[in-house]
């Protein structure tokens, strides 16, 4: 399989702020490809350097076997471009600025309904309400619907689903695979650590450099290291305890219980009753699978 | 039972014929951290307005920190902290001058606001960057200081508008034990999150469909109540529901 | 491609059109400053309180100063002495103080017969509107001196704007505002308004060259300058009376030069400004002050200090100014302001030049 995206040690910096420092990887034709982290991890810098909107400073990209810099002009008649804040008039229709994208892009509705529609439809009732007026998962929605109809081969999506609620955002990670499926390659970015898992490969970004590149599912199977889950009556207090209980490595909040990294000298009979030495009541202990957080977080305190 | 720090009634805000917050009631006990969530469109916004005495409800009744949000906004504002993502510190100021500012705002005096801003920049480990201009400080760090200068003038309640959004997920962490010691203290912590983990950190959970509060409880209960693994799940069974876009 | 630039140019209509107020502001401005120049802020003279000192009620002196009563502009209110003149004045009762000598008969008739001779008359004005009081001056010495043998006494004559109307001498200068206003401002912030919003982004990561975008935007800013121009003619020629002897013709074309210099520089503008306040800002400090300041449309360029003067030489609004008077009002034909037009076609390649040069189609 050829690829569609070729990065090799791409540099970009702002003053002295390096924004992407030596980046180096490649998505294949139809992945979905996830870019995963913070913000300022350099991911919208890496989007406007692929879409041609800045120049490297250093190292070397090529989108469909295009040159960013010396076949921009190439480039820009390929892709579907979302970015960050989704750019949209606000002060016209829905209906509006579809069509003037459409034109944007020397096409018309009609040409690629059927790729859009599916996306289109749910707000087609909506068609003749200004962008400004919409909520954040329609506005999504229709900016999505814009990146797309020119049929586009490759597809940049920055932050799609920053802001938006989380039954929206997962309704647009559907709409991708839907896509994925008739051969267009995305690449995708997105600071929600839970959606990670929707992306065939994923790339773990942090201040302008990748930590990690694999698939959601190896990436977490090289965790390494046990994991466990603790809760107890009083969180906070047992937060406190646990960072000094033997062998604990790391241990820190996550969703209704602490995620607790063990290493050598942890057991978990020590630190049941080295806890009840801290009077915390109702202890829970378990071991636990990592998630794609538990790494970055381990990746993060390299 | 500890007292209740907000207390609202039937609360209700209509714009013209658009009911953005329908009839909602509940209480907030002292010290509790209070997930107040809802999808976008949900009326969250609007609720959070009435309470923090920005705007007027157009029928029902509350109380916050014991004032009438009807008749005593201005005591009300007085007694609260408030931070969101979008507008929180001052990016050509300094550490110090914004800290200096807000304690202005709140009223202190200048020997109370230099006693609790040493206090806060040591508790962050922030001494070295006083003098820092906080446009140049990253985010996270920024979400922390404000968070800090929020609660700069102990506060009773401090509402917290979708704090951590794009921060990472160390720095994320971190923000939560400045809530949990806040929490520990006795303030109590009003916050929305697009964040559904950050759900489960809340002593107790809210979310709001359509304008009005469909459920409310603990994490646990709550998953218990609708037989989910995850708050994510919970939220997403009740927002699947939701009828209105905006 | 063809009806596809059409549709650019639609969006920019829409978008013109969604933002009322901004366009009632557009199209009323014009004929707001045109009215508030013409009537309300005036240099005319008019109804100027006078009194006279005169030492000796002779019949020359009561001749003069009948004139003087009988005139329009100007309302007698009486004799004071010579020790009063301060007060009057300083109390703001009257605006003109004509002192007549003693022997101001005798002094007239050695001046009549071209003999040497001190001054016969003194006006004393009130010269906190600097404006009015020259012309007042100018005025009074004309009725007085009509009572003797003018021809020899004065020798001013009032030409291209006998009536001393002052809103004849505005029109231009709001001309040359309001349509770096409209054309310059406009244009400016509604492309940083693109990039504000992130729209930017998007076009250019698009097949289109960005410069088609820009044309289709600027052709709405055209349009309705157009029908600026079209509102400040009719006004000039029917509400305020302005002759335009020199032809129609030749303002509308110098007018469309212009234009499109504006156009040029509103793009200039935005290739450096990235908001839409900073293209407020810099097209109203860095344009608007300078222009009118310099432009000769509130001071007489020639009243200027020298190091000014050349300023003024590269602002496109004094030469486009200086030409709409030559034709308007001294209804010169339009091979009269040959050299003006030749400075304004040269800046327009320049600032084209330039500001295409400066606008890349990067975010860099």
């Amino acid at each position: 399989m050829k690829n569609v995206i070729e990065i090799n040690n791409l540099s970009k910096a702002y003053g002295n702020v390096q924004a992407l420092d030596s980046v180096s990887f490649s998505v294949a034709r139809g992945e979905l490809f996830g870019l995963i982290g913070p913000d300022g991890a350099g991911k919208t810098t890496l989007f406007r350097l692929l879409t041609t909107l800045i120049r490297p400073d250093d190292g070397m990209a090529t989108v469909e076997g295009l040159d960013i810099v010396h076949d921009y002009r190439a480039i820009r008649e390929q892709v579907g471009y979302m970015p960050g804040r989704f750019s949209l008039y606000p002060d016209l229709t829905v209906e509006e600025n579809l069509n003037f994208f459409a034109a944007l892009f020397g096409t018309r509705v009609e040409e690629s309904y059927d790729l859009v529609a599916p996306i289109y439809r749910q707000i087609e009732p909506f068609k003749k309400r200004r962008a400004g007026k919409l909520s954040g998962g329609m506005k999504q929605k229709l900016a999505l619907s814009c990146a797309l109809i020119h049929r586009p081969s490759v597809l940049f999506l920055d932050e799609p689903t920053t802001g938006v609620d989380a039954v929206s955002r997962s309704e647009f990670w559907d709409m991708l695979s839907e896509l994925k499926t008739k051969g267009i390659t995305i690449l995708v970015s997105t600071p929600y650590m839970d959606e990670a898992r929707r992306c065939d490969r994923i790339a773990l970004c942090n201040e302008g450099r990748i930590m990690h590149i694999d698939t959601p599912q190896n990436i977490v199977g090289g965790f390494g290291g046990k994991l466990y889950a603790v809760a107890a009556n009083n969180m906070f207090a047992l937060l406190q305890a646990a960072r000094s209980a033997t062998g604990v490595a790391e241990c820190y909040p996550f969703g209704d219980t602490h995620h607790l990294v063990a290493v050598e000298g942890f057991s978990a009979e020590l630190f049941v009753s080295e806890m009840q030495g801290q009077m915390i009541k109702n202890l829970h202990i378990e071991r636990c699978e990592p998630t794609i957080e538990d790494v970055f977080i381990k990746l993060m305190q390299r | 039972m500890k007292e209740n720090v907000i207390s609202v009634r039937e609360l209700t805000k209509r714009f013209g014929d658009f009911t953005a917050v329908d009839r909602i009631t509940f209480d907030v006990r002292r010290g509790e951290i209070f997930g107040f969530l809802g999808a976008n469109g949900a009326g969250k916004t609007t609720a959070m307005r009435m309470l923090c005495g920005l705007s007027f409800p157009t029928s029902g009744s509350g109380t916050v920190a014991g004032f009438d949000i009807m008749r005593e906004g201005e005591k009300i504002k007085r007694r609260i902290g408030y931070m969101s993502q979008r507008f929180s510190l001052y990016d050509d100021l300094t550490v110090w001058e914004n800290i200096r500012l807000f304690a202005g705002i709140y009223g202190l005096t200048p020997y109370r606001t230099k006693r609790r801003a040493v206090e806060l920049l040591s508790r962050l480990d922030f001494r070295s960057e006083r003098n820092t201009l906080v446009g140049s400080l990253p985010l996270g760090w920024k979400q922390k200081l404000a968070f800090s200068i929020a609660t700069l003038h102990n506060p009773e309640i401090v509402f917290l508008d979708e704090p951590t959004g794009g921060v990472d997920p160390i720095t994320r962490r971190q923000f939560w034990e400045l809530i949990y010691e806040a929490a520990d203290r006795g303030t109590t912590v009003f916050v929305t999150t697009h964040y559904m983990d950050e759900a489960e950190y809340c002593t107790r959970v809210s979310i709001m469909v359509d304008g009005e509060v469909r459920a409310l409880d603990t994490p646990a209960a709550l998953k218990r109540q609708f037989a989910a693994e995850s708050m994510d799940e919970v939220f997403r069974t009740l927002a699947r529901g939701a009828k209105r876009a905006e | 491609m063809k009806t596809d630039f059409l549709k650019f140019v639609r969006k920019e209509f829409l978008h013109i059109l969604r933002d009322k107020r901004t366009l009632l502001i557009v199209l009323l401005q014009p004929a707001v400053m045109l009215l508030l120049f013409g009537f309300a802020i005036s240099t005319e003279v008019n109804d100027v309180r006078v009194v006279v000192v005169a030492p000796n009620l002779t019949d020359g002196v009561k001749d003069a100063v009948n004139r003087v009563a009988a005139n329009p502009n100007f309302s007698f209110c009486g004799y004071i002495s010579q020790n009063e003149v301060d007060d009057v004045l300083r109390g703001g009762d009257v605006a003109a103080v004509v002192v007549f000598a003693a022997d101001y008969d005798r002094r007239m008739m050695q001046t009549a017969l071209g003999e040497p001779a001190a001054t016969p008359v003194q006006i004393v004005v009130d010269a906190s509107n600097t404006n009015i009081a020259s012309s007042a001056s100018a005025y009074l010495q004309n009725i007085i001196a009509g009572t003797a043998s003018a021809q020899s006494m004065f020798e001013t004559h009032l030409l291209y704007n006998p009536q001393m109307k002052s809103a004849y001498n505005f029109v231009p200068g709001i001309m040359g505002v309001i349509f770096i206003l409209v054309c310059a401002m406009m244009t400016s912030v509604s492309i940083v308004r693109e990039k504000e919003v992130g729209t930017m982004e998007v076009l250019l990561v698009s097949p289109v060259r960005p410069m088609r975008i820009i044309v289709a935007k600027m052709i709405p800013y055209f349009a309705i300058s157009c029908v600026t121009l079209a509102i400040i003619l009719l006004l000039s020629r029917y509400v305020l009376d302005v002759p335009m002897s020199g032809g129609v013709g030749g303002i509308v074309g110098l007018s469309m030069l212009y234009l499109a210099l504006a156009l040029a520089f509103g793009l200039l503008i935005s290739t450096f400004a990235s908001t839409q306040v900073a293209a407020w800002l810099v097209s109203a400090v860095v344009m608007l002050m300078p222009m009118v300041m310099l432009s000769g449309m509130l001071f007489p360029i020639e009243n200027l200090p020298l190091v000014l003067q050349g300023v003024s030489c590269i602002i496109p609004a004094r030469w486009y100014i200086a030409a709409v008077r030559k034709m308007m009002i001294e209804g010169l034909p339009f091979s009269a302001v040959l050299h003006e037009f030749a400075v304004l076609c040269t800046m327009l390649v320049a600032l084209v030049g330039l500001s295409l040069k400066k606008f890349n189609d990067k975010l860099e």
